[in-house]
């Protein structure tokens, strides 16, 4: 009969590890130092400013139209919903009257944003938790996307594509077309993303009941978009503030009440449904008319205060603008969805274990250049 | 509720508060730094007023003075309100953390004191949060310099 051999010679001990910066779970230059026991987590510290740029001092240096250009570079992959933001800002500021047709290009331009921001955030984390295959089919529908941004603006990544009065170009020819095209190729592979990995058995153990947060502390912490959402927290923006022609469409805001890793994941599979039904139901009623109004070449806001929210890939953006009547803003702030998100990190994954933590890192879908602007 | 009904709900708690809308879209409230826990306690706590997301968190140098700003949403009743605190210490700027009302405080904070070197009392971890431990100054305060990193006007 075996009997059980006690150790007595070994303590368990507490100890530091880095991940990162240059994990590949942390999806950029974030450090995250780990007090762990054996494979337990007793505390996260996130170690952050590798890139951080200063954007916001810049600002307080730049024209409006200059801040445009560097929203892009915070959440790169929710560029165009950036831009929007200050857009809105500085357009409400200087209460202009926005052309029909730019609102509902804007809307589509963001909601095809937000898919294409899923799309590679599902890649990510299916490889995040073992599964390569998701990563390549990820970017094969991002690319879509990306060539209807291509040809509508010229750029892939850092659209730039609205400016303060309206767009920089009215859309390509092609552009209806081809975005029809592409609700009707996503359509049949959305459901193929569910059969890849949503229902595979490792996935769920990997991810259910994993990094659980309650929806007091969501609203505690800050958490917005899918983090939010997926603890029942009702917080999309484009409900609760619509912006831009996010009230001429019907959609429902997905809420989960479980609050983990799995929950999170279906909240964003179902948003890219929720998405694709936004571009359809404006696809086809696209008014004619100006794309742009024109603005003086030198922008001067009013002396006051304003802030706009927007519901970026990621959650609530804030931008908040102090201006003193001059060219530039006094004092710009960027509430940004991931700093508020990476806050909350250390609350869900203290006392799980370090590969639940990489799985709940990716359904976090943090973006460093957001949290470091 | 509407501005003025939280104003005057508001007002009652505190005799030295003032309310301004000085070209903004939400109600502001400026409150001393002595009173600034107090008010916040009551504003998340009050069954009337339920201010439980603070949305944004900004440090401001007014030039004399260096500043917060909080906006807070009530999740509940939507409604939102701004408070604004000022300090006219600039060498040891003291004011209260919120930290242990809204948790999401925490970093916005470290990311205050680490720009405009605002420090907070009963803070559970305030140190820099981007910027190396040896930097020297804060560099969101208008008067920064430096010889190196400047960004230029």
């Amino acid at each position: 009969m075996e009997t059980e051999v006690v150790h007595t010679n070994f303590k368990s001990e507490e100890y530091f590890i880095n991940m990162g910066p240059q994990h590949p779970a942390t999806h950029g230059v974030l450090r995250l130092l780990l007090t762990i026991d054996g494979e337990i987590i007793k505390k996260v510290e996130p170690d952050l400013g590798y890139i951080h740029r200063s954007i916001e001092k810049m600002c307080e240096r730049d024209s409006y139209q200059q801040i445009v250009h560097l929203t892009d570079r915070m959440d790169y992959l929710s560029a165009n919903i950036n831009n929007e933001a200050v857009c809105l800002a500085v357009e409400n500021a200087l209460q202009l009257e926005i052309p029909e047709r730019v609102k509902v290009i804007r809307t589509i331009i963001g909601e095809l944003t937000r898919i294409s921001s899923h799309c590679l955030w599902w890649g990510v984390m299916g490889m995040d938790v073992g599964a390569l295959t998701t990563y390549f089919y990820g970017f094969r529908d991002r690319e879509m996307i990306n060539d209807i941004m291509e040809e509508t603006c010229g750029a892939r990544l850092t659209m730039n594509y609205n400016v303060p009065g309206g767009l920089m170009l009215d859309i390509h020819p092609n552009f209806v077309k081809r975005v029809k095209d592409f609700i009707v190729h996503f359509k049949t592979k959305l459901p193929e993303y569910d059969r890849l990995l949503t229902g595979n058995v490792i996935f769920q153990k990997r991810t259910v009941g994993v990094g659980i947060l309650s929806k007091e502390d969501a609203i505690s912490f800050g958490a917005s978009g899918p983090v939010g959402r997926a603890s029942g927290y009702s917080c999309d923006v484009r409900k609760h503030h619509p912006y831009s022609a996010i009230d001429k469409v019907t959609f429902n805001e997905v809420l989960k009440t479980e609050g983990d890793t799995y929950a999170r994941y279906l909240v964003r599979i179902q948003e890219m449904w929720e998405s694709l039904s936004i571009v359809e139901q404006l696809i086809d009623n696209i008014p004619e008319g100006e794309h742009r109004v024109t603005t003086n070449a030198v922008i001067k806001l009013p002396k006051g205060e304003y802030f706009q929210k927007v519901e970026t890939a990621r959650g609530e953006l804030g931008v908040y603008i102090i201006s003193t009547g001059t060219k530039s803003p006094y004092r710009l702030k960027f509430r940004s969805p991931g700093f508020s998100n990476l806050s909350l990190l250390n609350h869900i994954a203290v006392g799980g274990k370090i590969g639940d933590l990489v799985a709940t890192m990716a359904t976090l879908d943090l973006v460093i250049p957001d949290i470091d602007r | 509720m509407t501005k003025e009904a939280l104003q005057q709900l508001i007002g009652n708690w505190l005799p030295e508060l003032e309310f301004t809308e000085e070209e903004s879209q939400f109600l502001n409230i400026h409150v001393s730094p002595q009173n600034l826990h107090t008010l916040m306690s009551q504003l998340k706590s009050n069954p009337e007023t339920q201010f439980d997301y603070l949305f944004c968190l900004s440090g401001v140098d007014w030039g004399e003075k260096l500043g917060i700003v909080y906006h807070l949403e009530s999740t509940s009743k939507r409604h939102m309100v701004v408070v604004k605190v000022t300090t006219e210490d600039r060498d040891n700027p003291i004011l209260d953390t919120v930290y242990d009302i809204w948790a999401t405080a925490e970093f916005h904070e470290r990311e205050v004191f680490d720009f405009f070197g605002i420090r907070f009392n009963n803070h559970p971890n305030l140190k820099r949060l981007f910027l190396t431990e040896d930097w020297v100054g804060y560099p969101l305060r208008k008067d920064y310099e430096d010889d190196v990193n400047m960004i230029l006007y």
